[in-house]
């Protein structure tokens, strides 16, 4: 069986997903993730490439019950809008806690996890999760 | 001297206790708590595997080592739980802690003792001088069968060695192996649980093996059981290891910092290597430590390693076994059949 839009997609995105590679435009200082080609804020194509800071707090939240097919199985689940400590804002899944210690301004950690399986024979995502920092 | 240059552990966060599965199957909790020296296992998440619990690891080390991950040369995973039948985890870890692309990379299969292995292998090309630094890590996500004995034990976790030959925290001063055929416990290809020989799993494989080639490394190293500040033994349970450090000749204050297996669970490839990162955790320079694993099948790998003063500066620069086994959420069996994909749909 051949699920190449898939796995290329996959593939394509793992710097970005396993190691939070952004770039960040040299004529305007503005950060992208995920990197772009052009900067829409000043269209330089001079980017240098950097990595995103591992920790951060939570911007928004939200609790998804009714979730898309692919994520079923971890319904219900938090997700949240995190503002890394670069002011990089990106969105990530909050796991491992009690929805009842979700607060805006928690402060949270970026974690190495699954984030979607192809069935049980196809490729599995990995990226990043975000737990709370235990104050 | 070739040693350790970092160290880091993982355990989930989610935990089940003797008491729950017991009550489930209607078994005497306390007497299957006494008898196995068990208390609570971890249990992982629905989105970790033996992989992302492999990075966890290893990026705990990198934080203790201080070392630019492109300097490592190679990176090992011993598991007897990978994701991929066929499809490396050690080069997704290589890749997530940015190692690529000039690495070595390999998976490791010998049932419990797969983590010992790859730090055996890592050892051995930076004693030759082929490489700066070696990354061994142990991880697994182990499955025991529902009502079985091993449904009480198999846990998930491990720890991560970076191995190198300057700045050490550790040296690692003798090395050891040894290996039979001896069928004690596998799992078929394309087989969810594994089975095992009920008590042959003690006298002629654990016991074996690990007094074996315990007593092989002292004789090989002429030291004895007295000459050690702590020793780690393979822990199938909590029992197993204190009988086999008794038999030896160890007192329960040399095996109680690296003894995980009560709160922890057996985490198979992880497990003795999870107790020499709880030991490390508390030692101090000078200290000398004996770690000997096991992996059904059978054969065990012993280290004598001799803690140095960087370890005082570097302990606290991740997070310690404790620390982590403090960081808990109890879970009831109906969220444990969940997160452990035990009901097939």
């Amino acid at each position: 069986m051949v699920t190449a839009v898939k796995v290329s997609k996959t593939w394509r995105e793992i710097p970005q997903r396993y190691r939070l590679e952004a770039n960040k435009c040299n004529n305007c200082g503005k950060i992208f993730f995920p990197p772009r080609l052009i900067c829409s804020n000043c269209k330089s194509r001079d980017f240098a490439p950097i990595k995103l800071p591992k920790e951060g707090k939570i911007y928004s939240f939200t609790i998804i019950r009714t979730p898309s097919s692919e994520f079923k199985d971890y319904s219900p689940f938090a997700i949240a809008i995190i503002e890394l400590d670069n002011g990089v804002k990106l969105m990530s899944q909050v796991v491992d806690c009690d929805f009842n210690d979700l607060e805006i301004g928690t402060r949270v950690k970026l974690v190495f996890r699954k984030i979607q399986e192809d069935g049980s024979s196809g490729i599995i995502a990995y990226g990043y999760k975000c737990v709370l920092v235990k104050s | 001297m070739v040693g350790i240059v970092g160290y880091g552990a993982y355990i989930p966060k989610y935990r089940i206790k003797v008491e729950e599965i017991a009550k489930i199957w209607g078994e005497d909790a306390e007497a299957l708590k006494e008898g196995l020296l068990l208390e609570e296992k971890t249990v992982p998440y629905l989105d970790q595997d033996s992989v992302t619990i492999g990075v966890e690891e290893a990026q705990n080390a990198l934080k203790r080592a201080l070392v630019n991950p492109e300097e490592i040369g190679a990176v090992y995973i011993g598991s007897e739980s990978p994701p991929y039948a066929v499809k490396p985890s050690s080069s997704i870890i290589a890749e997530v802690i940015g190692a690529i692309p000039e690495v070595h990379t390999a998976d490791y299969e010998f049932a419990c003792k797969a983590g010992s292995e790859a730090v055996f292998v890592c050892y051995g090309l930076v004693k030759a001088g082929l490489i700066k630094y070696g990354l061994g890590i142990g991880a697994d996500t182990s499955q025991g069968a529902p009502h079985e004995p091993l449904e009480y034990s198999a846990a998930a976790g491990g720890a991560a060695f970076i191995i190198g030959s300057e700045d050490t925290l550790a040296d690692i001063l003798e090395t050891y192996s040894y290996t039979t055929d001896t069928p004690d416990f596998w799992r078929r290809d394309g087989e969810f649980y594994p089975r095992h020989g009920g008590r042959f799993t003690g006298e002629p494989a654990y016991f074996k093996h690990v007094l074996g080639s315990a007593k092989g490394i002292m004789k090989k190293a002429g030291l004895k059981p007295t000459d050690f500040t702590y020793a780690i033994f393979h822990q199938p349970n909590g029992k197993f290891p204190l009988r086999a450090g008794k038999i030896l000749g160890f007192t329960m204050d040399q095996m109680r910092p690296g003894l995980v297996a009560p709160k922890v669970g057996n985490t198979y490839s992880g497990c003795s290597l999870l107790g020499l990162a709880a030991t490390l955790d508390v030692a101090h320079s000078g200290d000398l430590i004996l770690i000997t694993s096991f992996g059904s099948g059978a054969g065990s790998d012993s280290f004598i390693i001799k803690v140095k003063e960087k370890i005082e500066k570097v302990r606290h620069l991740a997070p310690t076994v404790k620390e982590m086994l403090e960081d808990k959420i109890y879970i009831d069996y109906g969220t444990y059949v969940r997160y452990r994909r035990m009901i097939k749909e």
